[in-house]
């Protein structure tokens, strides 16, 4: 088993804040706008350095998409930040005309995702905003796993023309991966090579796949892990691969199952080399108040979680 | 050709491709169409500074926005007279495989096209991203753009009026089509927009009204006027008074002809009262 060092846990909306505040050094063209919680975005970096390239649109995240969208147009690279609830079901429309539909520079930068968002609750949650992205023709999205993974994502994205959709949270979590691994979209990453059962894992509950893999060694399950950052465009040669040697799949995101990575991982296998899957994921429920680990674990977003989905799956076989 | 008539002919060779455009294909929308025939003109031959060739940023140029896309019939025919593509081109609207989509897109690289509309209310939005890109660019040329009276409706549109003022966006001249009308009748019936020029003067708006907006002097003269009251701190509007269906007498008075197209019998009715002058596309 590959070991993984927790170096300090933070928080993967930090890794956005220092990833744009390095942009804000290295590229004259980027430029930031926020609806309204530029301190819990950690945009405060870029807008104290960059005053001239920070817009505060108030709370108003519809015009602030129609902004961003205007900003291309000279030349501009946007980057929007609100929490995900308000970066995609708010302003659907205006991404999809505005932004997908006429193929803008912008890139959506959405923090709070998921439930461990936590006390505030179910209204300013979402599980929903990655089938909501997934579904925009065009639209990249993107669901580091950690601190450092999220920063080298802001960073890559910049080099990449186009909307994207950049998704974080809230809470301090493990930070373990390389801070100098190159971010490539699109591109999967094995974390652990395995022959029983594959964990495609992405976002908060890679490092939780970790400790599952690392659990289920001990009983002498060999899990394959792969952090698949990009859910779109998915990495369906890493996936397949995989799969092909493991027969089995498990899948783990903090999102809806509608919609999400997971039926995603089910469209490339009943296309490829059709494999019993089990999902982690939330039911098709709304969120509800309350902390982010305590929430995480009554809605079945965990290690345990993902144990007994991989003992499951691999009954399937 | 002297001047006046050059653009009387441009007016009357709109008018004919807007509705022969609706006609072939037996939709899309003639009524606000040939009410802002006379602006899009004055626009686009005697206010906008535009580069030879289309470029999306539109460095060191003048950029117009359409927000209410779904006039797209006489952006179309405005941008292919003044040559950003083909004249003959006019011929595929709203036909498959065409460029020239019910609403405008950027989807199909149609040159002057720089976003697309039609779900209303973003325009604005969209232009004053664009008037602060050029100030970041320290580029001095101006963003133009047209709103339809029914889109206010939108409330993003008063997201950004609020936004514009607060932030000195003064380097953008936005126009309202107000002709009253929608698709459900008059925008009174519908929803009234109330006093829409101290709407706007609360907004922190330059507002000026022009009271016969199918009067192409008149409106050259005050997209003249709004251009000297940019760089003044202050984003600049004009409430442009329209007659919906302009230059045809059927088409005048009734918001029937918002998103209808004439038939055979009617086209020709129409045509008769606006002459060929510069050749059919």
């Amino acid at each position: 088993m590959n070991k993984f060092e927790n170096t300090g846990s933070k928080d993967t909306r930090s890794g956005f804040g220092s990833g744009l505040l390095e942009l804000g050094r290295s590229n004259p063209n980027v430029v930031a706008l926020c609806a309204d919680l530029t301190g819990s975005l950690k945009m405060d970096g870029f807008m104290r350095e960059n005053p001239e390239r920070f817009f505060q649109v108030g709370v108003a995240e519809a015009n602030m998409i129609g902004i961003a969208a205007g900003l291309t147009i000279g030349g501009k690279i946007p980057y929007t930040g609100t929490f995900a609830n308000f970066s995609t079901g708010r302003v659907y429309d205006q991404i999809r005309q505005s932004v997908a539909y006429s193929n803008k520079n912008v890139k959506i930068c959405a923090s709070h995702s998921g439930i461990t968002l936590g006390e505030d609750g179910a209204t300013h949650q979402i599980l929903e905003d990655i089938g909501l992205m997934k579904m925009l023709p065009g639209m990249v999205v993107i669901n580091p796993c950690d601190y450092n993974q999220t920063k080298a994502a802001t960073i890559a994205i910049s080099k990449h023309y186009g909307p994207v959709y950049l998704r974080f949270g809230r809470p301090s979590v493990p930070n373990f991966t390389d801070p100098n691994l190159k971010f490539e979209i699109g591109k999967g990453i094995i974390l652990n090579q395995g022959t029983d059962v594959t964990i495609i894992a992405t976002g908060h509950l890679v490092w939780d796949a970790l400790n599952a893999a690392e659990y289920l060694e001990e009983k002498g399950i060999y899990a394959e892990v792969i952090n698949i950052h990009t859910i779109k465009p998915i990495d369906e040669k890493i996936i397949l691969n995989s799969i092909k040697k493991t027969k089995a799949v498990v899948s783990a995101e903090e999102h809806n199952f509608h919609g999400g990575l997971g039926e995603t991982v089910s469209r490339i296998l009943s296309q490829n080399y059709p494999a019993p899957q089990e999902f982690v994921a939330t039911n098709d429920t709304f969120g509800e108040s309350g902390k982010p680990a305590e929430l995480m674990n009554k809605y079945g977003l965990n290690k345990e979680s993902i144990i007994d989905s991989c003992e499951k799956v691999i009954k399937r076989k | 050709m002297k001047e006046e008539n050059k653009l009387q002919n441009l007016v009357f060779q709109t008018r004919r491709d807007i509705l022969r455009m609706v006609n072939n294909v037996n939709s899309g929308h003639p009524g606000g169409s040939l009410g802002c025939t006379e602006f899009f003109i004055a626009l686009y031959h005697e206010v906008m500074e535009i580069n030879e060739n289309f470029s999306m940023d539109g460095y060191n140029e003048d950029v117009f926005f359409l927000s209410n896309g779904h006039i797209s019939p006489v952006f179309y025919s405005t941008l292919a007279r003044r040559g950003f593509f083909p004249i003959s081109e006019l011929s595929t609207f709203r036909l498959i495989n065409s460029r020239l989509q019910g609403h405008p897109t950027t989807h199909d690289n149609l040159p002057g096209i720089r976003i697309a509309s039609g779900s209303l209310g973003q325009g604005l939005s969209v232009a004053l991203g664009a008037s602060l890109s050029k100030k970041l660019n320290n580029d001095n040329k101006l963003v133009y753009i047209l709103l339809g009276d029914g889109e206010l409706q939108e409330g993003q549109n008063w997201e950004a009026a609020m936004f514009a003022s607060a932030n000195k966006v003064d380097n953008i001249i936005a126009t309202v089509d107000l002709n009253g009308k929608q698709i459900d009748g008059s925008t009174d019936e519908v929803l009234s927009l109330g006093d829409l020029k101290n709407k706007f003067l609360s907004f922190g708006w330059e507002i000026l009204e022009l009271k016969e907006g199918n009067n192409i002097d008149l409106i050259i003269k005050t997209l003249k006027k709004a251009k000297a009251l940019t760089r003044k701190e202050k984003p600049v509007i004009i409430l442009m008074e329209t007659e919906m269906g302009n230059g045809v007498d059927y088409m005048m008075g009734t918001h029937k002809w918002h998103g209808v197209a004439p038939n055979d019998e009617l086209l020709l009715k129409a045509l008769d009262q606006n002459p060929e002058t510069i050749g059919d596309y």
